[in-house]
């Protein structure tokens, strides 16, 4: 420090932002800011994220050998139905609505915070209990139900933690739900001036109709808990055909939840792609008001479907036929998307960037995953792939291929605004792909096994040695697609303290997100924003020589 | 209900940062604009959040309007065992209830402080008397060995109007699983609503409500007028199901 010649670089003041305002514990864990819980969100799921990764490597180091060697039969149900819980409950619902849906929807509103802070705080507390919960519940022995808790196996019969892992979720599900109330009268009543409706990201409008989901759905879900808790405790026999109650009820309160659950997962990563794609192609987004009511048509739809998963359960024919017509139509807003962001790249002006590759990555996967269940909504290829690898596959197709690359994706689309540095793209590229290979490696390996006949939820193929090789296919990719989920981790972290210092808007990107600082002052926002432009004005931004195009009305 | 985003025109000057109010309002947040942005924040949070109470009941009333189909005779004798008159009593308490409610908003509006605490007061008095009512019935039951579990009972109960007919136990404790399931969730919302009112008590007491202000008391009356309501389904599809002599 010695040097006498001036510095070339203007010296580095930093401003005062949400991450340097205030340091200490408390200055987190008391925290109202909405920013800052998003960060809380995001090490808590990470942190679940790799528990539920562990177990999945644990199921697919078991179905290398068609022998059940490495864990026995009862370990292994626990390992898929803990698998199931903890990336269900405590990482794919929260993900993006927690994590960016947290940080970015009142910064893309140009509101100061959520409408209700404190409730925003109690919400990840919620989580947190509920995940502490689980843990305690894991280490002590777990639930091999399957995560669907079917009864009566799971009131009368097992002799696991369900209760246990029952009131995690119960209490998980209202930290969803007080997430998803927070986000509504947010978006009601916090929009700056200017942000009308036809004028929200559509980022926003994917987080509305999840939130309308979260809000329907979840306590549907947990009274059946307290119902199946109850009757555990209490010998009651709602579900229990022993004592006159139907098992096929449960089905149909679970479904109806857990159905539309899927739904939670997989709009808000819709939300992020669409802000992906038309930051990555310079164009205003194709059919705007389409793919907005799209989100809220899925979302309605979403309720109607749910006994698609009961066909083979008992239902009648009728109803059956009726869901599977159902079933179908919710196909049509998925497609109005999928087709709107393809016309949207359409003579665009195309940016390979990694969060570009990852929405690539969503739009091939998701297409493939929402195509495979039309299959399973079609009866009679249903009764015949009912509960085989195939239905594994398809869900995973949506759950990992499409929920986690958006999420992968919008982590480094808005990485330079939540920390203020940028990511090595080279890196991040490598790492997209490497995801991509690794998951269609694992998972596409499954149709083929799910259609030959191989039963999910097994642990011994030793009968059928014949399915090893797709087997170690599937292993072979799992263990890629772990690779590809540490990079990522790696070098985020390594960005915060060597990455440049991103500028306010380093992707020249549409949204009032990238016109306040990176990372956003506590406020968000230095001057109260007022809106006059439509969104998506990449035209605009990139001919800013251009006349200004009139606001219409 | 009105939109602040649509109602404001783009050229008014918005000067309305928190700092600037919160020295004449001390209510208000600092991540809200202005009083009534605040207020109708609460007041649309709190109708989201009796949405998710509906569809949390609905869980329950859907299973219970199913067993109540297949098993029609057995949950007619097993809700003749229950006693509609402290049932009806109940209904009324409530209903009474749910006035000196709408008093007590009225009374916050108005700024007759004296009239809110009363209200509040006597609201959460009839609470505590449908709880005390409640607890009554459901030792009743525990006496009449009616709890679901090992020691339920439930021989030789005639059908109503069909004479000669017994009821099944076994789905005649059905009725009652259901039958505690849902009362005793009403119950806990009325004493999650009692704390709510203990709450606006205290508040009150110390003069926090003006007629500016008012907006827990608001939500809070909303809170307890749906878990009213909620015992106005419950009535009926529990006591009165077939009542004939």
């Amino acid at each position: 420090m010695a040097n006498a010649i001036p510095q070339p670089t203007i010296p580095q003041v930093e401003r005062e932002n949400y991450l340097n305002k205030e340091y200490g514990v408390w200055s987190w864990l008391l925290t109202t800011d909405h920013k800052r819980i998003a960060l809380l969100y995001l090490l808590s799921i990470t942190f679940f994220f790799f528990i539920g990764g562990f177990f999945a490597l644990l199921i697919r180091l078991e179905l290398l050998t068609p022998a059940g060697d490495l864990v026995q039969a009862d370990t292994y149900n626990k390992l898929f139905t803990m698998h199931g819980m903890v990336m269900v409950f405590f990482f794919l619902i929260p993900s993006i609505p927690a994590v960016l849906g947290n940080f970015l929807l009142p910064l893309m509103i140009g509101a100061k915070d959520l409408a209700f802070p404190r409730i925003n705080l109690l919400s990840w507390y919620l989580y947190i209990i509920g995940g502490v919960i689980m843990l305690h519940c894991m280490l002590t022995g777990g639930v091999d139900t399957g995560w669907t808790f079917y009864a009566p196996f799971s009131t009368s019969f097992t002799n696991t933690k369900i209760v246990e892992a029952g009131i995690a979720i119960f209490i998980a599900g209202f930290s969803s739900i007080l997430t998803g109330l927070n986000f509504v009268v947010t978006i009601h009543r916090m929009r700056a001036p200017g942000m009308t409706w036809s004028r929200l990201p559509l980022f926003i409008w994917a987080h509305y109709a999840t939130s309308i989901i979260q809000l329907l759905g979840t306590p549907v879900v947990a009274v059946t808990i307290v119902l199946v808790a109850a009757e555990r405790a209490l010998h009651l026999g709602i579900f229990d055909p022993k004592l006159g109650g139907d098992p096929v009820l449960f089905q149909h309160l679970f479904w109806f939840y857990s159905h539309p659950a899927v739904y939670i997962m997989i709009l808000p990563s819709m939300g992020v792609v669409t802000e992906i794609i038309a930051c990555f192609s310079r164009k205003r987004i194709f059919g705007y008001h389409f793919v907005a009511f799209s989100s809220i048509a899925i979302a309605v739809f979403g309720f109607l479907v749910w006994a698609h998963h009961m066909f083979v359960a008992g239902i009648s024919v009728y109803s059956a036929l009726v869901f599977s017509f159902l079933s179908y139509a919710v196909a049509l807003p998925s497609a109005i998307k999928v087709f709107n962001w393809t016309a949207t790249l359409y003579k665009g002006s195309i940016h390979y960037d990694a969060p570009m590759l990852y929405a690539f990555g969503f739009l091939g996967l998701f297409t493939i995953g929402g195509l495979t269940g039309l299959f399973l909504a079609a009866l009679g290829i249903n009764v015949h792939v009912t509960d085989t690898y195939f239905v594994v596959a398809h869900f995973h197709y949506i759950m990992v291929g499409g929920a986690v690359m958006g999420y992968l994706g919008g982590m480094h689309f808005w990485w330079p605004k939540i920390s203020g540095r940028l990511y090595p793209e080279g890196w991040a590229r490598l790492a997209a792909l490497i995801v991509f290979i690794g998951f269609n490696l694992t998972f596409f390996p499954q149709f083929l096994l799910g259609y030959m006949g191989m039963p999910r939820r097994y642990y011994d193929y030793s009968h059928m040695p014949e399915f090893q090789i797709l087997n170690v296919l599937s292993t072979a990719g799992a263990t890629i697609l772990g690779v590809g989920y540490l990079l990522p981790m790696a070098y985020f972290l390594w960005s915060m303290r060597y990455g440049k210092p991103a500028s306010d808007n380093p992707w020249n990107a549409a949204g009032l997100e990238w016109k306040t600082a990176s990372p956003p002052p506590t406020f968000n926002f230095d001057e109260e924003p007022v809106v006059t432009w439509e969104a998506y004005n990449y035209e605009e931004l990139d001919a800013p020589h251009k006349e200004e195009v009139p606001v219409a009305r | 209900m009105q939109d602040n985003a649509n109602t404001s025109s783009f050229t008014a000057v918005h000067d309305h940062h928190g700092e600037a109010h919160a020295a004449h309002n001390p209510a208000l947040l600092h991540h809200f604009a202005e009083p009534q942005q605040q207020r109708d924040a609460a007041s649309l949070g709190m109708w989201v959040f009796l949405a998710t109470e509906v569809m949390f009941f609905g869980g329950l009333f859907c299973a219970y309007l199913i067993y109540r189909r297949w098993y029609f005779p057995d949950f007619a004798a097993a809700s003749k065992s229950i006693d509609a008159t402290l049932g009806a009593t109940n209904t009324a308490v409530l209903i009474c209830s749910s006035l000196t409610v709408v008093l007590a908003v009225w009374a916050a509006q108005t700024a007759r402080r004296t009239l809110l605490i009363l209200m509040l007061g006597i609201t959460m008095l009839l609470g505590l008397a449908f709880l005390g009512i409640k607890g009554v019935e459901y030792k009743d039951k525990f006496e009449e060995h009616h709890v679901p579990g090992a020691s339920f009972s439930f021989d030789h109960v005639p059908v109503p109007g069909h004479p000669g007919e017994f009821a099944n136990p076994r789905h005649a404790q059905m009725f009652f699983s259901l039958y505690f399931v849902m009362t005793g969730l009403h119950a806990l919302h009325m004493i999650i609503g009692l704390g709510i009112f203990t709450w606006l008590l205290i508040m009150a007491w110390k003069g926090r409500f003006t007629p500016e202000w008012h907006t827990p008391v608001e939500i809070g009356g909303l809170y307890w007028h749906f878990v009213d309501i909620v015992w106005i389904y419950l009535f009926p599809l529990l006591y009165l199901i077939d009542r004939h002599p």
